[in-house]
């Protein structure tokens, strides 16, 4: 066991190095220069030349990679004597916008998009499931039809859509919730459920669709297993049936799955928290790409990346503990 | 003698797309308490279907007409409630593939415990008991430590020793065993048909024994019921069966069992 997360750790690593160079040399080499940017439409030769060189860019490449990198880990200083700045690890550089520091920007929002996951996760996995599992245990009835086709609809829905539709129906024909804005949940618990009430059901209508159909047909299949034959030859009760002998074995699978979008939706929601004016990470991505905000969007990649391959590993360990076959001996 | 199990005239229609069908025609045996019945036929002959009959879990849609009586008692008709409490009590089942029938997710003692608990009243700690006496009953060494295993880490004839035990551990009058022996090979095979003409012996259960196999039915049945395309073509003891097939299918499947003195080599034979 020990063995084997050993491995999958050493994967981990080489992937993360991986992305991190590729986003480095997308972003740092193939976008304008960062330089001509920050110094602005009243910029002289001599003042390119100063930023280039408190910000490194005047060295090699291998150079710049290797301080980015560095930096990650031990920090960095950029400039020197009087205007020495000092970016204690991780250190993802400087916004070329606000002149913040771009961790303290991830501290600063990550909260805010692991609200709108978290609570759009359980919506998702509470509604797709249930709906889901009633689907296939009334198999062929109407509920099931029904169920389906709007699964089907609800999963061709695009976000921006939905979310547009439901703030007109909810905000301005309707007027039960307040015009989306932050409030932490210290100052106001009424006001910020209002608050991430729409994103949260506006991510989750996509997900809960698949799951519902994952569900569905999972446990479809399971019920067709010839060990659920044996249970039913057994004499046992129709609840036992279907909570220990098809449940288990049907949701495994969607374990997995669940693990994976989780992840992702932790790098941040672009266009919910856009649509809904949330200040999580989606939203900073969506900015620092508008504006060519080189240092942000790195972070932003990295930040997603990690998310997707920590998860990655953080399910298959979920599933060894919960399938007895891949348990490794 | 009173029967312990009776078929009568028992009909198992399926709906289809071009109408009715019937998947099994005016079938009828019986038997007898400490007795094995065969039921021989090949895939699509009904006789699975028919002992699904009696344990009430044919597919949905199917309808049945006729007779099955266990112990005395009309089953046909019967609610799903009741039915669950034949099942396992009365009559159990165990079936061709026992990797696939075992749930891979739990132990095999949770599976055998929670069969017991569905029908008896007591603690885990008490079925657990039962399961490892069940278990060490056909033959699992360190039963103790095996009923915390998973069916995978069994192999295939333990595997049927598992289900053996668990379709046994609540004393039921009738067992069922459709293709008990069909996934295993020769060797594994002899040995579970003796372990459960040894349990019988024991314990005076009535027995259906479900099989393609006429060679297996020779060594275990005392009577035969020969099914093709779900109607009874012949029904007699076994001697009668194999001396003088009244009926050309039977003949016909005689016939197709490999015998020592075909032109098989020497090397093949011996074992």
């Amino acid at each position: 066991m020990a063995r084997y997360l050993a491995g999958r750790i050493a994967g981990l690593v080489v992937i993360l190095f991986l992305i991190c160079l590729f986003t480095y040399l997308i972003f740092f080499k193939l976008s304008p220069d960062p330089a001509l940017m920050i110094c602005g439409k009243t910029c002289t030769p001599d003042r390119v030349a100063q930023i280039r060189s408190v910000l490194g860019l005047d060295q090699p490449l291998t150079e710049q990679f290797w301080n980015f990198l560095s930096g990650l880990f031990a920090g960095r200083d950029y400039g020197s004597g009087a205007n020495l700045v000092h970016c204690s690890a991780p250190c993802f550089g400087y916004s070329f916008q606000t002149s913040q520091s771009v961790w303290e920007m991830i501290l600063d929002r990550l909260p805010v998009s692991v609200t709108v996951a978290v609570g759009a996760a359980v919506l998702w996995l509470i509604v797709g499931i249930a709906a889901g599992l009633l689907s296939a245990v009334k198999e062929g009835t109407w509920w099931d039809r029904t169920a389906m086709g709007l699964a089907l609809g609800g999963s061709s829905i695009p976000n921006y859509v939905l979310a547009l539709a439901l703030q007109y129906v909810l905000v301005v024909r309707l007027q039960v919730l307040p015009f989306p804005a932050a409030v932490p949940f210290s100052d106001d618990p009424v006001a910020w459920f209002q608050s991430y009430l729409m994103p949260w059901i506006v991510l989750a209508t996509g997900y809960a669709c698949l799951y519902a159909r994952l569900t569905r047909a999972n446990v479809i299949d399971t019920l067709a297993e010839n060990f659920m034959r044996t249970a039913r030859s057994k004499g046992l009760r129709p609840a036992l049936l279907l909570r220990r002998h098809a449940l288990r074995p049907a949701l495994t699978p969607i374990t997995t799955i669940f693990g994976m979008d989780f992840a992702a939706l932790l790098g941040g929601a672009l266009i919910t928290e856009t649509v809904f004016g949330l200040n999580g990470v989606g939203k900073m991505a969506a900015d620092s790409i508008a504006k060519n905000d080189q240092p942000v969007i790195m972070a932003v990649t990295l930040l997603a990346a990690f998310f997707v391959v920590v998860g990655n590993v953080v399910v298959d360990l979920v599933y060894t503990g919960l399938d007895p076959r891949v348990r490794v001996r | 003698m009173s029967e312990l199990l009776a078929v009568e005239d028992l009909t198992i229609t399926f709906p289809t797309g071009r109408g009715p069908v019937d998947v099994v025609k005016d079938v009828s045996f019986t038997v007898g308490r400490n007795e094995t019945v065969g039921i021989v036929g090949e895939s699509g002959s009904g006789k699975s279907m028919t002992s699904l009959a009696v344990m009430g879990l044919l597919p949905r849609g199917a309808v049945t007409r006729g007779s099955i009586r266990l112990d005395g008692v009309e089953l046909l008709g019967r609610g799903e409630g009741e039915m669950r409490r034949v099942r396992g009590e009365q009559a159990s089942m165990i079936f061709q593939d026992p990797l696939s029938s075992l749930n891979p997710y739990y132990t095999v003692g949770l599976q055998i415990e929670e069969m017991y608990r569905a029908h008896r009243r007591c603690g885990r700690q008490e079925a657990r008991k039962v399961a490892v006496e069940a278990l060490a009953q056909v033959g699992i060494p360190e039963p103790e430590r095996r009923a915390g295993h998973y069916p995978h880490q069994f192999s295939g004839g333990q595997r049927q020793r598992v289900m053996i035990a668990m379709a046994l551990v609540c004393s039921p009058k009738l067992l069922i065993a459709d293709e008990p022996t069909t996934a295993l090979d020769v060797t594994v095979q002899a040995q579970i048909l003796r372990l459960l003409a040894d349990l019988q012996r024991e314990t005076g259960t009535g027995m259906v024994f479900v099989t393609h196999d006429l060679a297996v039915i020779s060594s275990i049945a005392t009577r035969v019921l020969v099914m093709r395309r779900g109607e009874q073509v012949e029904y007699g003891t076994a001697e009668q069966v194999f001396a003088e097939p009244r009926h050309a299918y039977t003949r016909m499947l005689l016939e197709s069992i490999p015998r020592i003195d075909d032109e098989l080599p020497a090397d093949e034979v011996t074992s």
